[in-house]
């Protein structure tokens, strides 16, 4: 397949998986400033941090105030990462990869965009937000599903795969990074109050409240999190999960092509540092240090895939 | 234009108040039809098209929104006799044009013969010298024609237009198709249409027979280059490498390497044997041609003249639809068929002639104007629907430059019934056939691109312009 064409779907699913990462964060601040009233604003200054556009947000707003953010994150066009900008993107790769596409995908990804951009033509109210969020989540999901239900598994489905696993190993990175004051095992380094509604919009930002109750027992605790998030190999936005199917497709492709460029040896070298590492170890080496390598780490690997596979000249 | 009902021929009801025995077996299905029903249907046609994305940009409109063209429910209607008497007249015609185009660029006999003026050629931008003595491969020139034909009476038939260079709307054709075959399934069993749908397999066929002799691969790789996303057509560029199984590439996709034209893959370059082409002459080869274009390929002509590489069309083709040469026509075609020509030619003046020009301005009110060069029914003057003031302006920029400009009368296109709020209503149109032109033969689609002025009396039928399509059927009898 043509080097453009691989980038274009490689972009395309990271843009969707953007979007939908978006809308949790958006859904997670949004219940957290409802409760607590008094750190509002504080919680939705992180959820710009995580969402990687603090910078321009604070050029053009300052304060982190409820509709201000949630109106950038979600409708800014001046926002390359809002919602309407990423969904935009992802519907001209989708033309512009359409040959490599089944009808199903394009069809989806069109109305994905129509759809989003009606619901998302006006500000968002309060009442609205939460039907508007899950209208984000569900245009993804169906381009998701028709990607999964009628595509070639061949190389244009792995970088599908590539795209969507590589923005969301860096989007559950930020999250913790962003937050992991609150997990560190000794409170007073940081001088912040633990509690339990931090750690639900951590687990929330990843849609793991549920299976967190699932597969742990007794009251969470910041240890257990940080296992569940970056360690668990069931939970489909963990670190490590994500750095299985980046390895699995990359493999897939080195059988395909019979060449084992550059990023793959930098993928396992990424994953071996730390699939079997202890959770207590990555805390005792700092729970910062490690997350900032691993975003670092992480973005450089997608440079090497697009180098290895021509996504330019 | 007043819209008399006895001044155009009618498609369905001819001159009168009958049927026209073509459209029996519709216009009965059509009177038995839910006037709601069908209604209804329009508008689901719409929605459709816009969740297949079937839309496109409109050059130099502030906004940005993608547009769609009107569909009309409305089939155009063509008998199978009438339709075998078009592809003859089509035939001849297209058959002409690569004679034509071989003989310019090879012995020039017909210059030679002084049946047309060597000035014409000679000093007419769409001449490529740098085409002079090279043999495309397969010999084809236009392996793609969209012939524009236009309908005065029940066996007037006229060509307006030949489209030698890249012309568009097959995508319509078959979407068109598509979307009544989904509207309207039952009308397709009573109905024996002709189907259209091979069209995209012939053209693959097509191009595929005109590779190289000695092409870089067994089974020949094709690419369509496009110009990009942005493109007004760049819907049917996708849908045409999509439904031929080719490469849909842009020329930043493309370099010349080891003398073959390579496409840029996951796996290094690889070389492509047939190229389709939909963009113009000008922006093909930065080297050879216009050195700013960024959507061409550095160096593909010499690939080409070396015989390495197929494009489709051939690089100078325009100089066979251009508008000046358009009037020669009939010559054209006695010249390399030895017979008459078919398909009658619309009169034409060229205001470069003093004496055709000093008619044309006495007569402006009258008479369509066009560009020379000029296309998608830009910077044409239509006579009787024109105001004083603008046939004034339009008297200034003729007077200045006469060479620029043709003249024709205005036709009296017939009409085919729309769907209105108040039911059938005649509207104009004109009917673009697509033909394939390969060495096994020629191929032309049954039907075609029928393109149709939704405004009452208009005879401006370019989408750019406000004009819808529909469906075209050839009957099978």
């Amino acid at each position: 397949m043509l080097g453009k064409t691989a980038g274009g779907i490689f972009w395309m699913f990271r843009y969707l998986e953007r979007s939908e990462n978006t809308a949790r964060l958006v859904d997670a601040g949004f219940r957290i400033a409802l409760t607590r009233s008094a750190t509002a604003e504080k919680e939705w200054e992180s959820v710009v941090a995580t969402a990687g556009v603090r910078d321009s947000y604070v050029e053009r707003h300052g304060q982190f105030e409820a509709s201000a953010v949630i109106d950038f994150l979600l409708r800014d066009r001046t926002n390359p990462s809002s919602v309407l900008s990423v969904i935009a993107q992802a519907r001209d790769n989708g033309r512009m990869v359409r040959t490599a596409l089944t009808r199903e995908v394009w069809e989806a990804v069109n109305e994905c965009w129509m759809t989003l951009n009606e619901v998302l033509s006006r500000p968002v109210r309060d009442r609205d937000l939460p039907a508007v969020l899950a209208a984000i989540r569900q245009q993804s999901a169906l381009v998701r599903g028709a990607l999964h239900g009628t595509m070639l598994r061949n190389e244009i489905f792995d970088f599908a795969r590539l795209g969507t696993f590589l923005e969301r190993a860096d989007n559950t990175a930020r999250i913790l990074d962003v937050k992991y004051y609150v997990l560190l095992p000794s409170l007073s380094l940081v001088g912040s109050t633990m509690d339990n509604v931090q750690w639900e919009t951590i687990l929330r930002s990843v849609s793991a409240y549920q299976s967190y109750r699932w597969v742990t027992r007794g009251d969470p605790n910041p240890r257990d999190i940080a296992h569940f998030l970056i360690l668990d190999r069931r939970l489909p936005r963990s670190l490590a999960f994500c750095y299985a199917k980046i390895s699995n497709n990359l493999g897939y492709l080195e059988a395909d092509h019979g060449t084992r460029p550059q990023s793959h040896t930098m993928a396992d070298a990424r994953f071996h540092s730390f699939q079997n590492k202890p959770i207590d170890a990555i805390l005792d080496e700092g729970l910062h240090e490690f997350l900032s390598g691993f975003i670092a780490d992480n973005q450089a690997l997608g440079a090497q895939i697009e180098r290895d596979y021509r996504f330019h000249e | 234009m007043s819209e008399g009902a006895a001044k155009h021929f009618d498609e369905m009801t001819g001159r009168g108040d009958g049927v026209r025995s073509p459209y029996f077996a519709y216009r009965s299905w059509f009177e038995a039809e839910d006037p709601a029903r069908l209604k209804h249907k329009a508008a689901e046609a719409e929605t459709f098209f816009r969740r297949m994305g079937i839309t496109f940009n409109v050059y130099g409109e502030a906004d940005a929104t993608e547009r769609l063209i009107p569909f009309d429910v409305v089939p155009r209607i063509i008998s199978g006799r009438e339709w075998a008497r078009l592809s003859r007249g089509i035939e001849q015609r297209v058959t002409a044009i690569n004679a034509f185009l071989h003989d310019l660029y090879h012995r020039q006999e017909i210059l030679r013969a002084g049946r047309i003026p060597v000035e014409l050629i000679a000093q007419n931008d769409a001449f490529l010298p740098q085409m002079i003595g090279v043999k495309p491969p397969g010999g084809v020139y236009t392996h793609i024609v969209g012939t524009d034909l236009v309908r005065t009476g029940e066996n007037d038939f006229y060509v307006l237009e030949d489209n030698a260079r890249t012309p568009s709307g097959v995508s319509y054709m078959l979407e068109n198709r598509e979307t009544m075959l989904h509207m309207f399934p039952e009308l397709f069993s009573s109905v024996a249409v002709q189907p259209v749908s091979t069209y995209p397999r012939n053209l693959r066929r097509s191009l595929a027979a005109c590779a190289p002799a000695n092409r870089a691969n067994g089974t020949p790789t094709i690419a369509v280059l496009t110009p990009g996303i942005h493109n007004s057509a760049y819907y049917e560029h996708a849908f045409l490498a999509d439904q031929m199984g080719a490469e849909l590439v842009e020329g930043h996709d493309l370099q010349v390497v080891d003398g073959r034209v390579a496409m840029r893959t996951t796996r290094g370059y690889q070389p492509i044997d047939v190229i389709y082409r939909r963009v113009d002459d000008d922006f093909l080869d930065p080297l050879n041609f216009n050195p700013s274009s960024m959507l061409g390929v550095p160096g593909i002509l010499d690939v080409y003249r070396a015989g390495n590489i197929t494009i489709a069309n051939a690089p100078g083709t325009g100089i066979a639809d251009d508008k000046a040469i358009y009037s020669y026509m009939p010559e054209i075609v006695e010249f390399y068929t030895g017979e008459k020509a078919i398909l009658k030619n619309v009169p034409t003046w060229r205001c470069s002639e003093k004496d055709a020009l000093a008619h044309v301005l006495d007569n402006l009110d009258q008479l369509v104007v066009k560009e020379v060069h000029g296309s998608g029914g830009y910077g044409m003057l239509v006579g009787p629907a024109a105001s004083k003031k603008e046939i004034a302006a339009f008297r200034k920029k003729l007077e200045a430059r006469p060479g620029n400009y043709i003249a024709q009368p205005t036709l009296s296109l017939s009409t085919v019934p729309i769907l209105t709020k108040a039911g059938l209503a005649p509207r104009h149109v004109d009917l673009r056939p697509f033909v394939l032109v390969s060495p096994n033969g020629i191929k032309i689609t049954p039907g075609g691109l029928t393109r149709v002025a939704l405004k009452k009396g208009s005879l401006v039928v370019n989408s750019s312009q406000g004009g819808g399509t529909k469906d075209t059927w050839v009957l099978d009898e």
